[in-house]
């Protein structure tokens, strides 16, 4: 299946490469940078590339290309899905997935990537086993293990990979037994030009962190689970009991995951928390244009919008711009033609306002199209949807744990026409 | 250095020496090392063969996997019969783990040595029968690199991998599910064919239970009946469509888009819209299947038009994607709205967007034609765009659009006749002029301008243009050669030095065509008619249109190429081939027959064996011990049949009122063994008969099934001397009757017995009848020990051990009833009652537990019309009340049974308890033991089951266990007592095991205490209900530990 995989950074170097079969010479990679050349943006490589006897599959994840080489049919979400699964577990283990990072670790990195593929085909992919084969690098344990000599390779097997319940670790130990869980929603919008949505539809997850000794036995129902309109579950989840009485059900893994996302039914209409006025307009023949927007709070449920942050692809033809904000402060990056502009938290009584003048380039053609807003926002204790966690009961071990449910909402990608 | 791809090679022999060492970390990097430089270092790497064979041994299974995998991943070609001897070896190996490993290291010898691959392929065999959820995944992988054409080792395996999909880890899953995928496309027939009559049943009976479904299925099945297994496929991966990993959502759309009717097909497009959620990569795949699907079967995503709607912050190839799928998905409807959308997209910066945009909108317009003129308006006013790109996207767009319908657009002929100065991409300019060219009749005045135009740039201008300003000079000298004569002259005379070859082909083509010179032939005449043809417009066509022959999700969907070891999706076979290849042996078989059956409330196929064996055994007690019964007031049926006596059992706690209800089929005590060895074996193969019957007249109904059980019955009863003829009778009556309901009342089976006390002919017909119809009810419960006599139960314990079937006749210890209290006298004004439970099966219907109530008068009075009223009952939950009580003397007391459904749950149940002038608020919890109804299995089937309730239906804990209650007597006794459970009989003196189900749905329930050293026990349960598991087992805790 998977044959060999390099890792590319930004300017084309291959500063990893890893072989799982017999050896590919790296000058299968010229395709793929005749690709990338051909995309110019990177975001427009394509993820399957088929060369003459090879295919390349690609991510691209913080600044670097996993490009995998593949010898035969495979099914290529099948490889993708793995290659972001490699990326996740470095995230996890070094804190950032960075060029650097896996230099400095190339020990681990190579023993990781050991343990996730035998010949091509994917052993080991779930975090709470990789860690207990091989330990996560800390400051302490290698100072620890530069005296004793011992290693962060664990020399047992871990019980959870031939157990039915590979996520979860065993003997876990905690003095205080906690689970949280964090209801983030995210809004996901287009609007257009008078201000109408076009589209909108909230995608929620839930994220656990679960710090709990033993193998309890959770069950975590809500007050409203009919809104849940497509929901995809960790696979710790009874699927059985969810398809019978709403109830999710599991054993959980040991720390910070995913338990569930989903998506609310698009038939229930989605409040739209924020507002936007906007008057961008370029004046014909002449090298300058008017930008003027105000961002208002609308049907927040009497929560304040925070974090409230503008990002605006300019046009090309764009040179510079002078503009004054009433609240927060804004940025204008000439090169990638790109305006940031930092609100902060929305208050009613007085309304944020960005207002300026546009240079442009002389001599270029008047911009066809107004650019489209990006907002951002963040609304503390608050899950749009309306959706409650009711009660979470944990079976099998004896201790009280600690619960705790924190609800926010976002806006995911929220768009406005202009 | 590897890392960096330097070579390290020289450095081989130093490296390899560290082979032994006893870091776990330095090997491992030795490891690393070794597989990487073995092929070209053969001879050093052989001196560390040895040391993976001495690991391969190795006590710790983790040494034993990564020695093998190692050992498999050195390509030197020596050492091949050692890795296939190693992998043998693994592959029966004890350890799950190692076996994965062995089914990977196949892959790699497969590689290395395509030789080998017959023994390969029987250690494939014998790893695909492999039930441990961890081989199946990597076993499937190297049947597909090995042998993906073998399909006749699937045929035995192909159920077992159905129901463990879930289970598998999600790698697995994905391919397990192409494999299936063509595995069912080349077993069962297509569901297309009838789906037109099937579409409206399939959809609403999805979700119906499958009894339901099968009757609907037999009055389908005129037209198509879709094979139980293909009915299990589906049901089986439907869950899979909420995974978190994308392959896995994929995986089962695109087997629904290729093996679900189409009706049902349609629940995958949530699932897949979802994916659009994640990475740029993901949705670029997922997009493009959709793209496929869209084409073919609109519907599916119509109801997501707007997941589909473009951001300006997509990638590129992303925006071009949706584009494609919202063009798929236009249609009368929704088509304003689109175009509307359309119109936004139009003036994206993006410009190889926008003009994707502009074919799109071309495509929408040739496709409905409502809207050909709206789209053709707004293509017009692009052309007065100030970007060319999509001004010269507008022309081809207009041009293509033009042609279909060139009646009455003069006028915007002109309008891009002007804009041919200012254009400059080719294909633009092309288009143009062919258009002018195609319409020169229209556009008189012009034409010959722009040709005088081009003529002059002829030079200038790309190839493309340049063969059109032939085209257009050619055509107008034949329609106006008077102004154009010179023009076309000069054209082709330039034309004629071209550089480019197929230009000057073209020229002198022309110039012998339209010219008319001496030598040219009757083709001249024609040259007209040859040029100013009428053109079928042509098709605006998705790209998509032509992947749908690729299997969707695959590479060389993908790419649109046929991928190295691309295996073709077969068609549907024309008639199935037959379905029992994929039957296993007996208990095999049965199981997966329960398992397509969801949730079996009647016949489990281990009391359908016993109910069988039953029968057997009667008759031949029927001539021995019946006295025991002596209460029993219906002694003269009695020596007919002792089955019968069962249902009378039954009936007596319904309308007795006391308790003392015994079933005396286990008073089988002097039956000799050896007639019950034989009909053991009989029965078993009966069972097996009828089971495989079973799986392939699933659809006909119980009742063919029912016929074929008992007539095998007839046979085997007859080689006894029991009484044939009016068995064959009763069967022939049973066959008649085979549709009554089960679940019939209490009163109408009174009704009955009272008929067959009658007519005792009749009877044997009748007793027949509800054993087929109630096997539930056969179990050997004794509900008041005291009958049996410890003799008689040493002796069944006996029979137990003697009888090497599966058959299990299971004794059950004494139940000694705890009593509660349901009212007290007190607050009862002298009226007390108190309950317990009798645990007799299935006295009012299945589903019910029964409870005994007891109700004592301690007033001085008589207490009249005792019954119940004011249910409050949590919903599903029911009540079958028992006969009101006429009347209670004054200290006197009486029992009645009652019957209450929990709906598995421990909630209480809450009535008043009425009497003439008073109510009473009474509520009922039952213990959770109470909620089970024992079942009667071997220690193999068991185990069996147990397979099946692993993971997350599995709850377990270690006790501490009083040091008197580790005797095997004890033990059981004590769980017997704390719950209702059936013994299975164990081969191992320090395990027990019990069996159950759960009364309301059915669900297996099994508890093994494992006794361990320093008087601890392990103490599991398997079950679906795992709330329920769980409570049993905290109230098991405490029993077993108890001194």
């Amino acid at each position: 299946m998977i044959h060999s995989l390099f890792l590319i950074n930004c300017s084309g170097d291959i500063f990893l490469e890893k072989h799982w079969n017999s050896v590919v010479s790296q000058s299968v990679c010229d395709y793929f940078f005749e690709a990338q050349e051909k995309a110019i943006d990177v975001e427009n490589v394509p993820p399957v590339i088929s060369t003459p006897h090879h295919y390349l599959i690609s991510i691209y994840r913080d600044k670097i290309f996993f490009v995998s080489v593949i010898q035969t049919e495979v099914p290529p979400l099948f490889v993708i899905e793995f290659l972001h699964r490699v990326a996740d577990t470095f995230q996890d283990y070094f804190g950032e997935c960075s060029e650097t990072a896996i230099k400095d670790n190339v020990v681990i990195v190579y023993e990781l990537l050991e343990e996730m593929l035998d010949n091509g085909f994917p052993l080991a992919t779930e975090s709470n086993i990789l860690k207990e084969l091989i330990k996560p690098p800390t400051i302490l344990r290698s100072v620890v293990n530069s005296i004793t000599g011992s290693s962060n390779v664990g020399d047992t097997l871990p019980t959870g990979q031939l157990s039915n319940i590979p996520w979860r670790r065993a003997g876990v130990k905690y003095t205080n037994n906690e689970a949280y869980f964090d209801v983030i929603e995210e809004i996901d919008a287009i609007i257009d030009k008078s201000g109408s949505t076009v589209f909108a539809e909230i995608q929620g997850v839930i994220d656990s962190c679960i710090k709990l000794s033993g193998m309890p036995d959770l069950s975590l129902s809500f007050m409203n689970p009919r809104l849940l309109d497509d929901v995809s579950f960790h696979p710790c989840i009874r699927f059985k009991r969810w398809e019978s009485e709403r109830v999710l059900s599991f054993i959980p893994p040991d720390g910070n995951f995913r338990l569930i996302s989903y998506r609310v039914s698009s038939q229930n209409l989605v409040a739209i928390p924020v507002y936007v006025k906007h008057m961008i307009s370029f004046k014909e023949n002449s090298s300058s244009g008017r930008f003027d927007v105000t961002i208002g709070p609308k049907q927040n449920m009497g929560k304040t919008v925070e974090g409230v942050v503008m990002t605006v692809h300019m046009p090309k033809a764009v040179l510079n711009m002078s503009l004054t904000a009433t609240q927060g402060s804004y940025t204008f990056d000439p090169v990638t033609k790109v305006l940031t502009w930092d609100v902060g938290k929305i208050t009613p009584q007085k309304l944020p306002n960005l207002k300026g003048i546009v240079n442009l380039q002389s001599g270029a053609p008047k911009p066809e199209e107004n650019p489209s807003l990006n907002i951002q926002f963040k609304i503390q204790q608050l899950a749009i949807s309306g959706l409650k966690v009711n009660r979470l009961d944990m079976y099998g071990e004896k201790y009280k744990p600690f619960k705790g449910v924190k609800y926010i909402t976002k806006a995911g990608k929220f768009q406005v026409r202009t | 250095m590897i890392a960096k791809g330097k070579n390290a090679s020289e450095l081989f022999p130093a490296v390899v020496k560290n082979v032994a060492s006893k870091n776990i970390e330095i090997k491992k990097l030795v490891y690393v090392y070794l597989m990487r430089y073995a092929e070209e270092q053969q001879d050093l790497a052989l001196l560390s063969i040895s040391t993976f064979q001495r690991a391969l041994k190795d006590p710790n299974q983790l040494i034993r996997a990564s020695a093998l995998r190692v050992l498999s991943s050195i390509r030197v070609p020596i050492i091949v019969p050692i890795m296939m001897l190693a992998i043998k070896e693994a592959s029966s190996d004890l350890s799950p783990y190692v076996r994965k490993n062995a089914a990977h290291a196949i892959q790699k010898l497969y590689s290395l040595d395509p030789e080998q691959k017959e023994m390969l392929i029987e250690v494939i065999e014998k790893l695909l029968k492999d039930r441990s959820t961890l081989v199946a995944g990597s076993v499937v992988m190297a049947f597909e690199e090995v042998c993906p054409d073998r399909i006749d080792l699937i045929h035995k395996n192909y159920r077992k991998l159905c129901n463990l999909l879930v289970d598998v880890e999600e790698w697995g899953q994905v391919v397990i599910i192409h494999m299936l995928t063509r595995y069912a496309r080349t077993q069962f027939i297509s569901p297309w064919k009838a789906d037109e009559v099937v579409d409206e049943y399939n959809e609403n009976n999805f979700y119906e239970s499958d009894e339901e479904q099968k009757e609907k299925d037999q009055k389908l099945k005129s037209t198509y009946t879709m094979d139980p297994d293909h009915r299990l496929l589906l049901r089986n991966t439907k869950p899979l469509l909420q995974s978190r990993n994308a392959a896995v959502v994929m995986a089962v759309a695109q087997l629904y888009w290729h093996l679900a009717p189409k009706s049902e097909a349609g629940i995958v497009s949530k699932s897949l819209v979802r994916l659009l959620r994640s990475n740029r990569e993901v949705q670029y795949i997922v997009l493009q299947n959709i793209a496929t699907m869209s084409i073919q079967r609109k519907g599916m995503f119509e109801p997501f038009l707007k997941s589909f709607y473009v951001r300006s912050t997509d990638p590129t190839m992303i925006k071009i994607l949706k584009l494609e799928i919202l063009t798929n998905l236009a249609n009368e409807a929704n088509i304003s709205t689109l175009l509307r959308e359309f119109q936004t997209y139009v003036k994206s910066q993006d410009k190889q967007f926008a003009a994707a945009t502009i074919q799109a909108i071309g495509r929408c317009a040739t496709n409905i034609t409502e809207v050909t003129d709206t789209c053709l308006n707004g293509l017009v006013c692009l052309l007065s765009n100030r970007d060319e790109i999509v001004v010269a996207e507008s022309v081809v767009v207009i041009k293509k659009l033009l042609q279909t319908q060139p009646a009455h657009h003069g006028e915007i002929i002109k309008h891009m006749a002007k804009l041919l100065d200012n254009i400059t991409v080719p294909v633009a300019r092309a288009s143009i002029l062919w258009l002018i060219g195609e319409y020169c009749e229209r556009v008189p005045k012009i034409a010959p301008d722009v040709l005088r135009k081009t003529a002059k740039s002829f030079t200038n201008e790309d190839d493309l243009v340049k063969l059109q300003i032939l085209n257009l000079s050619a055509k107008l000298y034949l329609t106006n050669s008077k102004q154009t004569k010179l023009l076309t002259q000069y054209v082709l005379n330039l034309g004629k030095y071209d550089q480019s070859y197929d230009i000057r082909d073209r020229t002198r083509f022309i110039r012998q065509l339209i010219v008319p010179n001496e030598k040219s032939g009757a083709l001249s005449k024609y040259a007209k008619k040859i040029f100013l043809a009428q053109k079928p417009a042509p098709l605006l066509e998705s790209p998509f249109k032509d992947r749908d022959h690729f299997q969707l999700g695959t590479l060389s969907h993908t790419l649109n190429s046929q991928a190295i070891g691309y295996l073709e999706l077969s068609d549907w076979p024309e008639v199935a081939p037959d379905a029992s290849v994929r039957n296993v042996d007996v208990v095999e078989s049965a199981k997966e027959w329960t398992g397509i059956l969801g949730k079996p409330k009647k016949e489990k196929p281990t009391e359908k064996f016993y109910s069988e064996s039953e029968e057997e055994e009667d008759e031949s007690t029927s001539t021995s011990s019946s006295g025991k019964c002596l209460d029993l007031h219906c002694l003269e049926n009695w020596s007919e049949s002792d089955s019968e006596s069962e249902k009378e059992d039954k009936e007596e706690g319904s309308t007795d009122e006391t308790s003392g209800s015994s079933s005396p089929s286990e008073e089988s005590t002097d039956s000799d063994s050896d007639s019950k060895e034989n009909t053991a074996k009989k029965t078993s193969r009966a069972a097996n008969e009828s089971d495989s019957e079973d799986i392939k007249k699933k659809a006909e109904g119980i009742s063919k099934k029912r016929s074929t059980s008992s007539s095998s019955d007839t046979e085997s009863s007859s080689s006894e001397e029991s009484s044939s003829g009016s068995k064959s009778e009763s069967d022939s009556k049973s066959d008649s009757e085979p549709g009554k309901p089960r679940s019939a009342t209490s009163t109408k089976k009174e009704e009955k017995t009272v008929q067959d006390r009658k007519t005792p002919n009749k009877q044997d017909v009748f007793l027949l009848d509800l054993d087929d119809f109630c096997p539930v009810t056969t179990p050997v419960t004794v509900p008041t020990a005291a009958v049996l006599s410890p003799s008689l139960t040493a002796d069944l314990e006996g029979l137990n051990l003697s009888s090497s079937s599966v058959i299990d006749v299971t004794s059950q210890v004494s139940v000694p009833t705890k009593t509660y209290e349901l009212l007290h006298r007190m607050s009862g004004k002298g009226l007390a009652a108190h309950y317990h439970f009798s645990r007799q099966p299935g006295l009012f219907c299945d589903h019910m537990v029964p409870v005994q109530v007891t109700v004592t008068n301690t007033t001085d009075q008589k207490i009249d019309n005792i019954h119940i009223e004011g249910k409050k009952l949590p919903p599903g939950m029911r009540i079958h009340e028992f006969n009101p009580i006429e009347c209670l003397e004054p200290g006197g007391s009486t029992t009645v049974t009652m019957g209450i459904d929990f709906c598995d749950s421990t909630q209480t149940a809450s009535f008043q308890l009425c009497t003439k002038d008073d109510h009473f608020n009474v509520s009922i919890q039952p213990p959770v033991g109470e909620l089970l109804l024992p079942v009667t299995m071997s220690e193999k089937d068991f185990k069996k089951e147990q397979g099946m309730l692993t993971g997350m239906n599995e709850t377990s804990a270690t006790i501490a266990v009083a040091p008197q209650n580790s005797t095997r007597l004890v033990i059981i006794e004590r769980v017997m007592k704390a719950a209702n459970l059936g013994v299975v009989s164990s081969g191992q003196d320090n395990i027990h095991r019990f069996a159950a189900k759960t009364v309301h749905s059915g669900s297996l329930m099994l508890v093994t205490v494992e006794l361990k050293e320093s008087s601890t026990a392990q103490l599991v349960i398997n079950t679906e209900k795992t709330v329920i598991g769980s409570v049993l087992l905290r109230e098991l805790k405490p029993v077993l530990s108890q001194g």
